[in-house]
């Protein structure tokens, strides 16, 4: 006997993603889910747009981290809040983990939350946690040709910040070709180059995302 | 390798409903996989492998189907068929599409036997 499911396989994360994705609109708070490779400057760039931003925006972070807790670490001795969450060995974040770690934070105390996902340019991008833009970094040493071996998250991604770009002279990086692929997956998605540690090509960056904050306030009435 | 919670998602889904309509045994299961995921196929046969002994799912068949990628342009509404590159319509070669199929990951039936079919195969 032939029974009809048509049901979504990932039916749990897409729930309490959507679940995630209700309450942060209700709230005007603008979610991040910033995706890259390990050491791509992930946590360099969470703190560049802090240090940007922090007069402007109150600010979270999630961190998602396959162990230890260095990184919430981090963003705490800058005085910022941060939840630190241990995927135990999974490659990737699910939305019933983001809501946990937002139940321990002041929702309503928060204009931007950024999420740090597991390093990883694969898994992530088939789970949804209820943000409101993906943005993917990838650094100059990674080499130009990323893009054609992880294209999902290239594809997926609202923002490309190329970070390390002080790097460029001692790496063979062919940044018109980077960019002509990166069209190629995503035509319209906006590059920043950013040096996060330096702060060359910090404020393009935090500008285009502080944009982004003010739509989600302004939809919530803030 | 995310696909071990892929299928644990899959087998949930379907040991569930088969349980529900006391069923004693799931002969197959037929899951749709959009081109524009990050599942690999070998990984999903090999996790469906090792999860399914000691369910009702023990000896299934697990059935994929690719489903490839496919946009409608914003512009001027044509539908077409693509790959992950150069997302862009034919007609009027505008990158302002909206996907419309390709990262599918859906559960689309399972095919089970109940108590009184089993007995009615048996049978002369």
């Amino acid at each position: 006997m032939k029974i009809d499911l048509s049901k979504p396989i990932l039916d749990r994360n897409e729930r309490f993603a959507a679940e995630n994705r209700e309450l942060f609109s209700e709230h005007g708070v603008f979610v991040l889910d910033l995706l890259a490779s390990p050491g791509a400057g992930k946590t360099s760039t969470i703190l560049a747009t802090i240090a940007a931003l922090r007069d402007r925006y109150r600010i979270a972070v999630i961190e998602g981290d396959i162990a230890s807790d260095v990184d919430a670490q981090k963003i705490k001795a800058h005085g910022v809040p941060a939840v630190q969450i241990n995927t135990g060995g999974a490659c990737h974040l699910e939305s019933d983990m983001i809501r946990r770690a937002v139940d321990t934070l002041e929702i309503a105390e928060i204009d931007l939350l950024i999420i740090e996902n597991v390093g990883n340019l694969v898994c992530p991008t088939d789970f949804d946690l209820g943000e409101n833009a993906k943005v993917m970094i990838l650094s100059v040493p990674e080499g130009h040709d990323k893009p054609y071996k992880y294209p999902n998250i290239f594809a997926r991604a609202e923002a490309v910040i190329l970070n390390k770009y002080d790097t460029m002279p001692v790496f063979d990086f062919d940044e018109d070709e980077f960019r002509e692929v990166v069209r190629r997956l995503n035509a319209t998605v906006p590059i920043f180059p950013m040096a996060a540690t330096k702060g060359p090509g910090v404020a393009e960056w935090a500008e285009w995302l502080a944009g982004r904050i003010e739509k989600q306030r302004a939809a919530a009435g803030r | 390798m995310h696909e071990m919670g892929i299928v644990s998602g899959i087998l949930t889904a379907s040991v569930d409903t088969a349980a529900r309509k006391d069923a004693i045994r799931i002969n197959e299961i037929r899951i749709r996989v959009g081109e524009l995921t990050e599942i690999v196929d070998d990984a999903l046969y090999f996790a469906f492998e090792a999860l399914t002994p000691g369910t009702l799912a023990e000896g299934a068949t697990l059935v994929v189907e690719r489903v490839p990628g496919r946009s409608k342009c914003v512009q001027c509404g044509t539908s077409f068929s693509h790959g992950r590159f150069d997302v862009e319509c034919p007609e009027c070669n505008s990158y302002f599409c909206e996907l419309v199929e390709g990262r599918e990951l859906e559960i689309e039936s399972i095919d089970i036997d109940l108590p009184d079919e089993a007995e009615a195969g048996e049978g002369p």
